[in-house]
C-alpha cells in the first residue's frame, strides 16, 4: 500500500505538523514503506480475538474526591513562552 | 573508583575510605574528560556536589540507605524539578521541569547523587540515539559505533564509567538494546511495576522505566529504590516490592529455560548466535535444563508495535503545541501557523514520522484495520508468552540481530532500523519483565543475552542474571580506554 | 407542506465534585486564571490521569435515576484535537463503551405526557476558557475549567418541537438537581446545551440533515434558537436549498444562528481507548447501594403530595419543583402543626412571589422554614387572621423578628375578648337602626355590612369568627 503526497498532507494537517515540501514526498514514501510492513498483520485470521489495550487486565482505582493541589501558577508559568494577567496568550481564536 | 560497584562503592563510603563529595567530583571530571562520547545533555554540576555534600553527612549521622552517596545519572526522559528536562528534543531545549518524576523523588529521598541528565534518542523514538536534537552518542566499546537506543546515553556512560548506575526507559527494547550493545546489564520491569508518572510519555501502554548498571547486583539495588506503588499512575500495579537481593544468590539447578526458535533462525548474526550458544552452555552447567519451545506470532510484534506505538505517541505528543511550555516559532501570524510551525520546527524527522503513522492509524477509515488488528495481535503475542512461560520458567533469546553498527549506517532506512527491534519489541507488548546481560563479543563489541521471565518475576530474573555473572567475567570488562 | 421539527439534545452538566476528574485541582467557580490548573490540568510533559470516585458515583446516581444500563465496564477514551483551551491536545472522555447505557425521561407539554429515550451519557473532562478580550489582538487562555468533570447526556432524537424541548431540558435540569449531581448555575456554565435540530415533512420516516447548535445556555435561548434554526431550515428547502451537516453558533442578539467551522475544517477526531487509564468497573454491591441511598424523584414526590396531604397537583408540581423547595414545606408543616393546605398556599403564594420579585432560590430565603412555621402557627391558633399574617410576612421578609416579637411590638393580636367586641356591636346595632330594620325583614345581605363595620372599628384584629357569632346572636334578637 502506498500513501500519496496528498493523504501525508491530510495527515500532516491533522496533527497541525509543519513539514518542508521538500520532505513531503520522502515521508510519503517511508510512510508507505511501514503501512507495508503492517500489512503483514493482514496474513493472520483474528477473527473473535478480544483487543488488547493494557498489558494487564486490572481495573481503574479510583481517587478520594480530595483537593490536594494548591496554585502553582507562578511556578508554571515561569516555563512559558507567552502570559499576562496569569492567562496563557495565543494568536486570537476565531470561532 | 569508577570501576567499582555500587556495593562496593557503598561499602567504601562507608568505611570512610572516600566521601560522596571526592567520589561525585571523580565522576564529574571523568564526564568532562569524556565529553565526546556525547552521554550527558546536562550535567548537573553544583547540584551533585551539593547532595552530595549533604549525603556525607547523612552517612556520618547515621541512617544512610544504600545509595546514599551515590552518584547515578538519569534518562533525560524524567522531569527533574530545576533541571532542564530535554526528552532529546529541541521541542523541550528550554523546558526546565517545575516537578519531580515519582521515580526521580524517591532516588532524592535515598539520597542517591544525581550527576545529569542522560542523551537518549528524541522522545525515546529510536533504536540508535541519532534522533537526539543533541547529536549521536559514541558507543565507547568502538567510536563509530551506535550505543543503541533511546537509552544510548545512559548504556554508554555506564560503559564508559561515566556514573554507577542510571535510569532508562523501555517501549519497545530501548533499555536491553542499548544495554546489549554497550555490554552492561539492563532491566526492563514488568509493565506497571515502576511508577511512569514525571516519565515523558511517548506510547503509555508500552514505556516502562527500568535500572541500567554493569552488573546484575546493582541493577537490584536500582530497582528497589524504583519499584512500587504509585497513587499518582492510573496503570501502575498495588504488589508488595520483595528484597531484590535477598534472592541473588538462590540456586538455579532446575530452571527450565526455553529458548523460542523463532529467535535463533534467520537474521540472527551467526556469530552473536555462537556467543549465546555459549552462554546457554554456561546455564546448563550451572543446573540449567534447556528446552526449544515456539512463539509462533512473534513475526507480527514488528507490525502491531508500529500500529500501537505511534497511535499512542501521536496523541502524547499533542500536548506540545507551543502555547504552555517548550518551544515556540518566531512571530505566528495565526494559530494554525502557531501550531503546526512550532511542531514542525520542534520536532525531528523521526518523531514526525511516527506522529504522521499514528494519526494515520487512527483516522476515520483506518481504526478497524490497523489500531484493532494490532492489538488483537497483541493479545495474540502475550498468549505465546503465556503459554511459554507455563512451560520454562524463562525464556532466552538474542537481544539484537547484530552488534553495535555504525553511526549514520541505518539512519536514512526507518524500515531496517525498526526491524532491528525484532526480538525485544513483544516482550513490551506482552508487558513481561525482561533483562540484557553481557554474554561475550563478537570483533571487540558486546553480545547481549536476553532473559525474559514472568509478569512481576524481576526478582527471579535478577537471580538468574547474578549467578551468571559470578561464573563469567564479560560484565566486569571496560572499553579500551575507560579502564 | 407541512413540517415537522426533530430535536435531539446533548445537555453538558458539570458534575458537583470539590476536585477535578483527574487531578486534585480544585472545581470552585470564579478563582484567578490558571490558580486552579495543577499540572495534571495543564498536561505538563510526564504527567498521569487518576480518576475521581465521587465523578464516578455521581455518574452512577444519574443512570440509575432515569433507569439506564449502567455499563459493568466502562473506558475512557482520547478525542484528539487541537484547540487551546485543551491542554493535551485531547480530551479524555468515553467513546465506545460510556458509563450509563440507554435511559428515559418523561416530560409533559399542555398536559400530555411524553418519554424522552436518553442515549447515553459519559464521563468526560471540561476545557478551560478562552478569553477574547484584547491582548494586543491575542487570545487569553485560563485552565481553571480544565479538568472539571461532565456528564453528557445524550436523548434520543425524540423531540418535536422547542417547547418539548425545553421541557425536557428543564425536567433534567430539575432531576440534577434534585440528585445533587450538579448545581444547576447556567450562568457560571454547569449546565449547558447542544441541540441537534433537523426538519422533515410531515409523515416521512427518514431524519433530516441536522445541524447542531453549540453552547445555547438558558431555556429562553433553546426555545429561540431552535425556532430560529427550524424557520432558517424550512426556508431554506423550500427555496430549493439543502440543509448541511454542520455546527452552528445561536447569537441570542441578533436571535439567529450562523455557522462555526467551514466543511473543510470537518473534525476526525481519532478516538482510542486511553492508555493511562483502565477499565472503569462497577459493582453489582455497588449499583444496589447507590439505588438504596437515591433521593425521592420529583415524579414520586409530587404523587405522594397529592396522596399524604391532599394537595392539588398544581400545588404539589410546584413544591416538588426543588429537592430544597419540598423540604422546605414539609420542614414547615411539620413546625407549625398547620394545615397542609394552608402551608402550602402560603409557600406557593406569599413566600414564591416574594422569592421570585427578589430573584432568589429556596435556599436563599430571608425567611427560614422556623420564621414561617412560627407565622402560620399564629394563624393556625386564630392570634392574627391571614389578612394580618401578611403584614407580618413583610416585616419577616424586612428583618430578622420573629412572627411572636412582630405581633407584639406592634399590637396585632386578634382580640377574642367578647366583651370588648360586644360593647362595639351594641354600638353600631344602635347607631344603624336603618339596617337594623332591613336585617329584621329578611335582607340578609346587610350582615356583611355589619361585619365591615365591626372589623373596621377593631382595625382588624377582632376574630372574625367571633365577631360572626356574636353580631348573628345580636342582630336575630
Amino acid at each position: 500500500m502506498s500513501l500519496t503526497t496528498d493523504e501525508v498532507k491530510k495527515i500532516a494537517h491533522l496533527a497541525r505538523l509543519g513539514i518542508d515540501k521538500q520532505d513531503i514526498e520522502s515521508y510519503a514514501k517511508d510512510l508507505s514503506g511501514i503501512l507495508d510492513l503492517m500489512a503483514r498483520m493482514g496474513e493472520l485470521n483474528t477473527d473473535g480475538i478480544e483487543p488488547m489495550a493494557h498489558p494487564m487486565d486490572q481495573v481503574q482505582r479510583l481517587r478520594a474526591d480530595v483537593v490536594t493541589e494548591q496554585d502553582n501558577r507562578e511556578k508554571f508559568q515561569a516555563i512559558a513562552p507567552q502570559v499576562e494577567a496569569g492567562l496563557y496568550l495565543v494568536p486570537k481564536v476565531i470561532e | 573508583m569508577h570501576n567499582k560497584t555500587i556495593t562496593q562503592l557503598a561499602h567504601g563510603l562507608r568505611s570512610g575510605e572516600f566521601s560522596s563529595v571526592e567520589l561525585t567530583q571523580a565522576y564529574l571530571n571523568r564526564i568532562k574528560r569524556h565529553q565526546g562520547l556525547n552521554t550527558y545533555i546536562t550535567v548537573c554540576e553544583d547540584l551533585a556536589l551539593q547532595v552530595a555534600y549533604a549525603a556525607d553527612i547523612r552517612l556520618a549521622n547515621g541512617n544512610p540507605e544504600l545509595l546514599t552517596g551515590i552518584p547515578i545519572a538519569q534518562k533525560d526522559i524524567f522531569c527533574t524539578e530545576g533541571v532542564k528536562t530535554t526528552c532529546g528534543s529541541k521541542m523541550l531545549d528550554n523546558f526546565i521541569a517545575p516537578y519531580n518524576a515519582t521515580v526521580v523523588e524517591k532516588f532524592n529521598q535515598a539520597g542517591a547523587v544525581m550527576l545529569g541528565k542522560l542523551n537518549m534518542d528524541e522522545f525515546a523514538m529510536g533504536s540508535s540515539n541519532e534522533t537526539s536534537y543533541y547529536g549521536a552518542v559514541r558507543n565507547p566499546w568502538d567510536i563509530n559505533a551506535v550505543p543503541g537506543g533511546s537509552s544510548g546515553g545512559s548504556a554508554a556512560a555506564l560503559a564508559a564509567r561515566l556514573a554507577v548506575g542510571a535510569t532508562g526507559t523501555d517501549t519497545g527494547g530501548s533499555i536491553r538494546q542499548p544495554a546489549a550493545l554497550c555490554g552492561i546489564t539492563g532491566l526492563k520491569p514488568t509493565y506497571g511495576r515502576v511508577s511512569r508518572y514525571g516519565m515523558i510519555a511517548y506510547a503509555s501502554s508500552l514505556d516502562q522505566g527500568g535500572p541500567m548498571t554493569r552488573s546484575a547486583e546493582d541493577a537490584a539495588i536500582m530497582l528497589q529504590v524504583m519499584a512500587g506503588f504509585d497513587e499518582k499512575d492510573s496503570t501502575s500495579v498495588d504488589l508488595p516490592v520483595p528484597d531484590y537481593r535477598a534472592g541473588l544468590n538462590n540456586s538455579i539447578a532446575g530452571l527450565k529455560i526455553g529458548l523460542p526458535k523463532e529467535f535463533f533462525g534467520e537474521g540472527l548474526d551467526s556469530d552473536v548466535a555462537a556467543a549465546l550458544e555459549t552462554a546457554v552452555n554456561e546455564y546448563r552447567k550451572l543446573g540449567a535444563e534447556i528446552k526449544e519451545i515456539s512463539m509462533p506470532n512473534l513475526n507480527l510484534a514488528i507490525p502491531a508495535y508500529y500500529v500501537i506505538a505511534p497511535a499512542e505517541c501521536s496523541a502524547n505528543l499533542a500536548r506540545f503545541d507551543g502555547v504552555r511550555y517548550g518551544y515556540r516559532c518566531e512571530n505566528p501570524v495565526d494559530l494554525s501557523d502557531l501550531y503546526t510551525r512550532s511542531r514542525g520546527e520542534g520536532f525531528g524527522k523521526e518523531v514526525k514520522r511516527r506522529i504522521l503513522m499514528g494519526t494515520y492509524a487512527l483516522s476515520a477509515g483506518y481504526y478497524d484495520a490497523y489500531y484493532i488488528k494490532a492489538q488483537k495481535i497483541r493479545r495474540l503475542l502475550s498468549e505465546d508468552f503465556k503459554n511459554a512461560l507455563a512451560q520454562v520458567d524463562v525464556v532466552m533469546g538474542p537481544v539484537t540481530p547484530g552488534t553495535a553498527f555504525g553511526i549514520g549506517e541505518k539512519i536514512g532506512n526507518p524500515i531496517a532500523m525498526y526491524l532491528s527491534d525484532i526480538y525485544t519489541i513483544a516482550i513490551n507488548l506482552a508487558g513481561v519483565p525482561a533483562m540484557s546481560i553481557p554474554a561475550g563479543f563478537v570483533k571487540g563489541k558486546p553480545v547481549g543475552l536476553q532473559i525474559i521471565g514472568n509478569y512481576f518475576a524481576e526478582d527471579r530474573l535478577l537471580n538468574i542474571a547474578h549467578r551468571y555473572q559470578q561464573v563469567t567475567g564479560w560484565h566486569l570488562q571496560p572499553p579500551k580506554g575507560f579502564e | 407542506m407541512e413540517w415537522e421539527t426533530v430535536i435531539g439534545l446533548e445537555i453538558h452538566t458539570q458534575l458537583a465534585t470539590k476536585s477535578k476528574i483527574f487531578s486534585g485541582a480544585s472545581t470552585a467557580y470564579g478563582a484567578a486564571p490558571n490558580t486552579q490548573a495543577c499540572a495534571v490540568d495543564l498536561g505538563l510533559p510526564g504527567v498521569l490521569p487518576v480518576l475521581n470516585e465521587e465523578a464516578v458515583h455521581k455518574a452512577v446516581i444519574f443512570g440509575m435515576a432515569i433507569e439506564a444500563e449502567i455499563a459493568p465496564y466502562s473506558v475512557f477514551a482520547r478525542k484528539n484535537y487541537f484547540y487551546p483551551d485543551l491542554p493535551k491536545g485531547y480530551q479524555i472522555s468515553q467513546m465506545e463503551l460510556p458509563i450509563v447505557g440507554p435511559g428515559h425521561l418523561d416530560i409533559e407539554v399542555d398536559g400530555v405526557s411524553k418519554r424522552i429515550g436518553i442515549t447515553r451519557a459519559h464521563l468526560e473532562e471540561d476545557a478551560g476558557k478562552s478569553l477574547h478580550e484584547d491582548f494586543h489582538g491575542l487570545t487569553g487562555i485560563d485552565l481553571n475549567r480544565a479538568g472539571t468533570p461532565l456528564l453528557e447526556i445524550v436523548s434520543e432524537p425524540d423531540m418535536r418541537s422547542a417547547k418539548e424541548a425545553v421541557a425536557y431540558m428543564r425536567k433534567l435540569h430539575e432531576l440534577v438537581r434534585y440528585l445533587d449531581i450538579c448545581d444547576g448555575n447556567m450562568q457560571e456554565g454547569s449546565f449547558r446545551c447542544d441541540a441537534n435540530v433537523s426538519v422533515r415533512p410531515k409523515g416521512q420516516k427518514e431524519f433530516g440533515t441536522r445541524a447542531e447548535i453549540k453552547n445555547i445556555n438558558s431555556f429562553k435561548f433553546v426555545e429561540k434558537a431552535i425556532n430560529h434554526e427550524t424557520g432558517r431550515q424550512i426556508e431554506l428547502i423550500e427555496n430549493g436549498g439543502k440543509v448541511i451537516q454542520e455546527t452552528r453558533l445561536y447569537d441570542s442578539v441578533k436571535d439567529e444562528t450562523r455557522s462555526m467551522r467551514s466543511k473543510e475544517e470537518a473534525n476526525d477526531y481519532r478516538y482510542f481507548p486511553d492508555p493511562d487509564l483502565l477499565p472503569v468497573f462497577i459493582s453489582e454491591d455497588f449499583k444496589a447501594l447507590v439505588k438504596a441511598q437515591l433521593p425521592e424523584l420529583p415524579q414520586a414526590k409530587k404523587h405522594r403530595f397529592q396522596d399524604q396531604y391532599a394537595l392539588d397537583e398544581d400545588n404539589a408540581a410546584m413544591l416538588t419543583y426543588s429537592c430544597q423547595l419540598a423540604d422546605y414545606f414539609e420542614a414547615v408543616l411539620k413546625e407549625s402543626g398547620c394545615e397542609a393546605r394552608l402551608c402550602a398556599n402560603w409557600i406557593t403564594g406569599e413566600l414564591s412571589a416574594a422569592l421570585n420579585k427578589a430573584g432568589l432560590e429556596i435556599t436563599g430565603s430571608p425567611v427560614s422554614h422556623e420564621r414561617l412555621a412560627g407565622l402560620l402557627a399564629r394563624i393556625g391558633d386564630n392570634t392574627i387572621s391571614g389578612k394580618i399574617a401578611k403584614q407580618v410576612f413583610e416585616e419577616m421578609w424586612q428583618g430578622t423578628a420573629t412572627a411572636d416579637e412582630i405581633i407584639a411590638a406592634k399590637g396585632l393580636k386578634q382580640i377574642t375578648d367578647s366583651g370588648a367586641i360586644e360593647l362595639i356591636i351594641d354600638r353600631i346595632i344602635a347607631e344603624n337602626p336603618g339596617q337594623v330594620q332591613q336585617y329584621r325583614s329578611g335582607k340578609d345581605k346587610v350582615f356583611a355590612f355589619f361585619v365591615g363595620q365591626v372589623m373596621k372599628e377593631m382595625q382588624g384584629k377582632a376574630n372574625p369568627g367571633e365577631v360572626n357569632k356574636m353580631l348573628k346572636a345580636k342582630l336575630s334578637r
